[in-house]
């Protein structure tokens, strides 16, 4: 069973702590070593992106920023033996942010892709 | 640290299950390397699931569920170690001298090596004392976690057979040493470890009897295997050949069956319904173990299924080239089946002419796949009649329906 993980998150104005990108990595390391993890990347600020919708008939393009949601921070691909895997996979990566970097909030969507 | 809430989780049970599977093969080869036996690791692992199973239902499931199983297995091992008359051989082993602080040191000796035990944890299960089926079985239930009723699904047979062949192979594992094979042996003994994960691979992708054409969970395990062998032996160009094989085959599951669960060969497959994640996971496996060295027979393989990965359409594949790549195949894993490969491509290549002449200087007694190899050239020949013939002998050598239904379809419409 596939999953993507969508981390979102208001990112606090204290800067990142100095031991949370590398208890990341170690974490990514964990997951790729256990098979689970089989692809991830973190994205820039929604700054660099743009959006295009498609309403009533007209389609438009707008540059980002887009200030009225959180920023999306990253996604990873898992593919594991049933959800309750991935809940744990992505709880344990949730945890290392509530545990090095207090002031940090956010959250993580789990979804299932559809395989055939 | 107050349990975690976990408001809409109904079935604490699956919870507990999933950690083990995530952590199973990290507990028993650490409590391996302690107790000397796997088996008794194996179910002093076990022996922390049930209480897990117990207590995560009425207190919670812990803010740390993997460490905690950890813990609790440690626990077990050292309870056991007492009962043990070598007990004290073990303290001196660690280097421990009395009290809490032997505790200590055995968990704290527990906590090197992660990657090295669950090594020597495949080693073990695919040890050459054991038969080919104990192997499997053994390896699906410490390395993947999973339960003697789900092996006994995924081989269809029964609990009591599957839970008889770990039964026995951990008697036949009791003198064997928890340790990584000697160099002198190192080839044989890893040949063995892929062996097996690609024999539980193929029974899923390929069943080999029964209803299903194929049983993808069962080779996803094996592909799981395979990403996890990656990770512990980054260096050997075999392991990343192996794993290239099973992603790329991996990423047709989903084009070779039809709505209805039908066979879907790689002629008729939907190219756009290919993972393309897989693919592009399978061709980096591939050239890692092209930089690595020399293509073994699973890189070989591997590089014979990236040649359809590559072409965008059936038409497009380049068939000299793997004609070229079995034969070379043939040359370091000679067999009567790679022939038949090689004999396909080359009809394909050189036309229908060449192919069958190849397939004709074969003998493969009871294959299916000959007769149909023999009929599709007949069949491109105009042979008509012998085509069918063929096919006909194609749908009854088989043993799994879906096939089957292929053969005989072949057989009349030929």
């Amino acid at each position: 069973m596939r999953y993507v993980m969508l981390l979102e998150a208001t990112q606090p104005q204290t800067p990142p702590p100095a031991g949370l990108m590398e208890a990341i990595m170690k974490l990514g390391e964990e997951a790729t070593a256990a098979g689970a993890l089989i692809d991830n990347a973190g994205l820039l600020p929604s700054a660099a992106g743009a959006r295009i919708t498609v309403t009533g008939g007209d389609l438009t393009v707008t540059d980002g920023p887009f200030t009225e949601t959180k920023e999306m921070i990253s996604y990873a691909v898992y593919e594991v033996r049933s959800k309750e895997e991935a809940v744990e996979w992505c709880s344990r990566f949730m945890k290392v942010h509530r545990d090095l970097w207090p002031e940090w909030a956010g959250s993580c969507r789990i979804l299932q892709v559809m395989e055939f | 640290m107050s349990p975690n809430r976990r408001s809409d989780r109904p079935d604490v049970r699956r919870v507990v299950e999933a950690v083990y599977r995530i952590e199973s093969a990290r507990i028993i080869g650490a409590l391996a390397r302690l107790v000397r036996d796997v088996g008794v690791a194996e179910e002093l692992a076990q022996d922390a699931l049930v209480v897990a199973l117990e207590q995560w239902p009425d207190r919670g499931v812990p803010d740390d569920p993997g460490p905690w199983l950890m813990a609790t297995a440690k626990h077990r091992a050292i309870d056991y170690l007492r009962r043990q008359e070598t007990y004290r051989r073990k303290l001196a082993v660690v280097g421990a001298e009395d009290g809490f602080s032997e505790e200590t040191a055995i968990v704290d000796a527990l906590d090197d090596h992660i990657g090295d035990d669950t090594l020597r944890l495949i080693f073990t299960a695919c040890h050459p004392s054991l038969t080919t089926e104990s192997q499997v079985a053994l390896t699906l239930r410490m390395l993947g976690g999973l339960r003697t009723d789900e092996i006994a699904r995924a081989f269809l047979t029964t609990q009591a057979s599957v839970s008889q062949r770990i039964l026995r192979a951990k008697k036949a594992l009791r003198g064997v040493a928890f340790e990584l094979p000697p160099a002198s042996e190192a080839p044989a003994r890893l040949s063995a470890v892929l062996g097996t994960v690609y024999l539980i691979f193929n029974e899923g992708y390929s069943a080999t009897a029964g209803a299903d054409w194929a049983r993808p969970e069962l080779a996803k395990e094996a592909l799981r295997l395979g990403r996890v062998l990656c990770g512990l032996m980054p260096d050997a160009p075999e392991v990343h050949g192996l794993t290239a094989l099973m992603e790329l085959q991996a990423s047709r599951i989903g084009a070779r069956t039809d709505a209805e669960g039908r066979p879907v060969l790689l002629a008729d497959q939907d190219r756009r319904r290919w993972d393309r994640l897989l693919i592009r996971r399978g061709l980096a496996a591939l050239a890692r173990a092209e930089e690595l060295g020399t293509l073994g027979p699973y890189g070989l393989q591997a590089a014979i299924a990236a040649g359809h990965a590559r072409a965008r359409a059936f038409e497009d594949t380049d068939w000299s080239r793997i004609a070229a790549l079995y034969r070379l195949l043939s040359h370091v894993a000679p067999s009567a089946v790679v022939e038949l490969n090689r004999a396909v491509a080359v009809g394909m290549a050189d036309g229908p002419a060449a192919g069958l002449e190849l397939l004709d200087g074969l003998r493969l007694p009871g294959y299916p796949h000959l007769p149909a190899a023999r009929g599709e050239m007949l069949e491109r020949l105009g042979r008509t009649a012998e085509a069918r013939a063929a096919f006909a002998e194609a749908a009854r050598l088989t043993r799994n329906d879906a096939e089957r239904a292929v053969f005989t379809r072949r057989a009349s419409s030929a």
